[in-house]
């Protein structure tokens, strides 16, 4: 999802009675439901797994801002291009919100910004594909912010408290911005034939991006049992996958598009739909670097950051200066 | 210079006259534009009537290591709940 | 109604609509994400009150144009906003002391617009002013901290002074839109508004130890007039792409 493939440490997953001392106290609390604080005792695997959990969740709010921020320039109404410009500006507000959970955790926003810049710290595969009409706008919005509902939902439960907390304002301020995605679609499907194609296209092209995001299979990942007995990670990669699939294809269909893969069909037997194979292939070259946009992406971060430097610098010189000026004045 | 504008804790008192409320933290080079800031990130949905901002390194909090002899004494102090005192179903106003 | 009425009010809303634009090219990009946000909350305010503006131009005039079809489907030639507004956005630097000039003759004409004898004139000023204040109080801090901030910051907003002082003049100028403007009590005189502008704008910089061009420096002007820099033609170009690509689609 937002937080990828995300490294624990562990080896091997011990049980609640392999465990002694603060450790078992610690796994305790998360078992009885008890929210973990910043001053709490912690172990050192899940202070560090949670900061790099949460700092690629804000990386990717924050990257996440430029292929929608292609379009607020050219958004087609002045209404759109108000809902756009807000929906890009909360997703600052959730990097923000993010970055802030991490820093309880004794790592500073500078030093996470340095981590993505240097290519160390991840974010979302998803982020890496370019926006290439006004359509796409609109998919990001229905199927990508649609993913990261189903993503985020259960975070609002998870074990550390100051990221529950920011969970639960980023869903709260995100709640509108599937339905804005689903709006655009709706209007361009029922616009002219040009339109509808430029809807179909862009499914086409998100489609199979989308699932990836989720990332592989990891039913039988060590890392994915470790957060998830941390409290951190509260359903596998394939289930959400599979809520996503679910709750888009009748979507899909009432809009009257296709989606991309013939082998999509529903499983009365499970209650689920079945879909064809995802090109992990394509989805690991991404995360390496090769995506259609990973350069552009990182280069407008790194730019944005170096050439803030001077006006971050300012203010902090003016504030020492105004501090300096009434002790001065005091004296 | 590399440094970091320190960062600041956000209480806002919403419309309804309760109480300031922690909404979270943000990074600022000053109090005065902790408020700026305050303002611009968390009332963008007409949050609040008020803003507080704290340097986050001035919030003083207590140990989690005393967490019993701080707060478990009062679990005792049962009597200072009015649901200690069963009230008669006939008396009223209580 | 009268075409001058019409005109006026497509001013105040191309003021808006395009200085709003240019703010929104900053967005991800900011150098700071707590001033990202705020500059976005900025020029989510200009929209909105472009989006009133262009409204009534579009009512007033009957021509079935609504605030779109006078976004998206004018010339260069047809917008009447100020020079200041369509300069590109440079550096940081440039922008918030474009955005300063702007919200001080910005804070004075709403004011002024505030006594409009048209009610509708009024209580979109009304609506605008509590925004602009807000506006105003920002870019005039910034302006200071960022003057009195360190030796770059300081020579990276007196140039930026220096560069857009000429674009200011043009918004003290009173042509005949203006003037019928005033006739009919529904607008200001913008002569007027150029004392108090030059005191403030004075009063700021100084504070913010920049110093103040020659009032009577030489000024651009022809904004107003439909006649623009080369700035303007390629921000119509993106913004009105969508809607010069698909005419009459519905988005």
């Amino acid at each position: 999802m937002y937080a990828q493939l995300v490294e624990t440490g562990s080896t091997r997953l011990r049980k609640l009675d392999e465990l002694s001392g603060d450790e078992r106290r610690f796994q305790e609390r998360i078992d009885a439901g008890i929210k973990i604080e910043p001053k709490d005792w912690m172990p050192e695997g899940y202070r560090k797994t949670l900061i790099r959990q949460i700092s690629q969740h804000a990386h990717s709010e924050i990257v996440g801002q430029l292929p929608e921020g292609n379009w607020i320039t050219r958004a087609p109404t002045l209404k759109r291009k108000a809902i756009l410009l807000a929906k890009v500006q909360d997703e600052a507000g959730h990097g923000l919100y993010l970055y802030s959970a991490a820093e309880t955790l004794g790592v500073s926003r500078d030093q996470m910004i340095d981590d993505l810049h240097s290519g160390k710290a991840k974010y979302s595969s998803i982020f890496n594909y370019p926006t290439l009409s006004w359509a796409d706008i609109g998919a990001i919005g229905w199927l990508v912010d649609g993913s990261a509902i189903v993503n985020q939902i259960p975070l609002c439960r998870c074990s550390y408290g100051p990221y529950a907390r920011a969970m639960v304002r980023v869903c709260k301020e995100e709640s509108f911005h599937q339905r804005q995605g689903f709006d655009i679609m709706m209007a361009l499907c029922r616009g002219t034939p040009e339109q509808k194609a430029m809807a179909q296209d862009a499914l086409n092209r998100w489609w199979w991006p989308c699932l990836m995001m989720f990332g592989p299979s990891d039913a039988e990942s060590v890392n994915s049992a470790q957060s998830a007995q941390w409290g951190i990670k509260l359903f596998s990669n394939d289930e959400l996958r599979q809520k996503m699939v679910d709750q888009t294809v009748p979507q899909a269909e009432y809009l009257g598009l296709t989606i991309p893969d013939p082998d999509l069909k529903w499983n009365e037997e499970k209650g689920h739909y079945d879909y064809g194979a995802i090109e992990w292939a394509e989805f690991y070259n991404v995360v390496k670097g090769n995506g259609p946009c990973n350069r552009d992406r990182l280069k407008a971060r790194v730019d944005a950051h170096e050439n803030g430097a001077w006006f971050r610098d300012a203010l902090l010189a003016y504030a020492d200066k105004q501090a300096q000026r009434s002790t001065a004045a005091a004296a | 210079m590399k440094k970091e504008w320190p960062l600041w804790e956000v209480f806002i008192r919403s419309q309804h006259g309760l109480a300031h409320k922690h909404v979270g933290s943000l990074h600022a080079s000053d109090a005065e534009m902790a408020i700026n800031h305050a303002r611009d990130v968390y009332t963008r949905r007409n949050e609040g009537v008020s803003i507080w901002v704290v340097r986050s390194a001035d919030v003083v909090a207590s140990s989690p290591d005393e967490k019993a002899p701080l707060f478990e004494p009062a679990n005792s102090k049962v009597y200072r709940h009015p649901t200690f005192f069963p009230m008669p179903e006939e008396i009223k106003h209580i | 109604m009268s075409n001058d009425t019409v005109q006026y009010l497509l001013r105040l809303g191309d003021n808006a609509l395009i200085l709003s634009h240019r703010l929104s090219e900053w967005c991800g990009k900011g150098p700071a994400l707590e001033e990202d946000m705020a500059l976005a909350n900025t020029a989510l305010d200009l929209l909105g009150q472009a989006r009133l503006w262009l409204s009534y131009a579009g009512e007033l005039e009957d021509a079935g144009r609504d605030e779109d079809a006078l976004a998206y489907r004018r010339n260069d030639r047809q917008f009447c906003n100020l020079l200041l507004v369509e300069r590109p956005n440079g550096s940081y630097a440039d922008t918030m002391v474009r955005q300063f000039f702007f919200d001080a003759w910005h804070h004075l004409a709403l004011q002024g617009l505030c006594r409009s004898a048209d009610e509708r004139i009024a209580g979109i000023a009304a609506k605008a002013i509590k925004e602009v204040e807000y506006h105003l109080r920002r870019s005039s801090d910034l302006v200071v901290r960022l003057g009195d901030g360190t030796a770059q910051s300081q020579k990276m907003m007196q140039r930026a002074v220096d560069e857009l002082w000429t674009y200011t003049g043009e918004m003290f100028e009173s042509d005949g839109v203006d003037e019928q403007a005033v006739v009919a009590g529904i607008g200001f005189d913008p002569v007027a508004l150029r004392e108090p502008w030059l005191s403030y704008v004075r009063e700021v910089l100084s504070e913010a130890t920049l110093r103040i061009p020659p009032a009577d420096a030489f000024m651009q002007k022809g904004g107003k007039q439909g006649r623009h820099t080369e700035a303007l033609s390629y921000l119509l170009g993106e913004m009105q792409y969508l809607q010069r690509a698909y005419p009459g689609a519905q988005w």
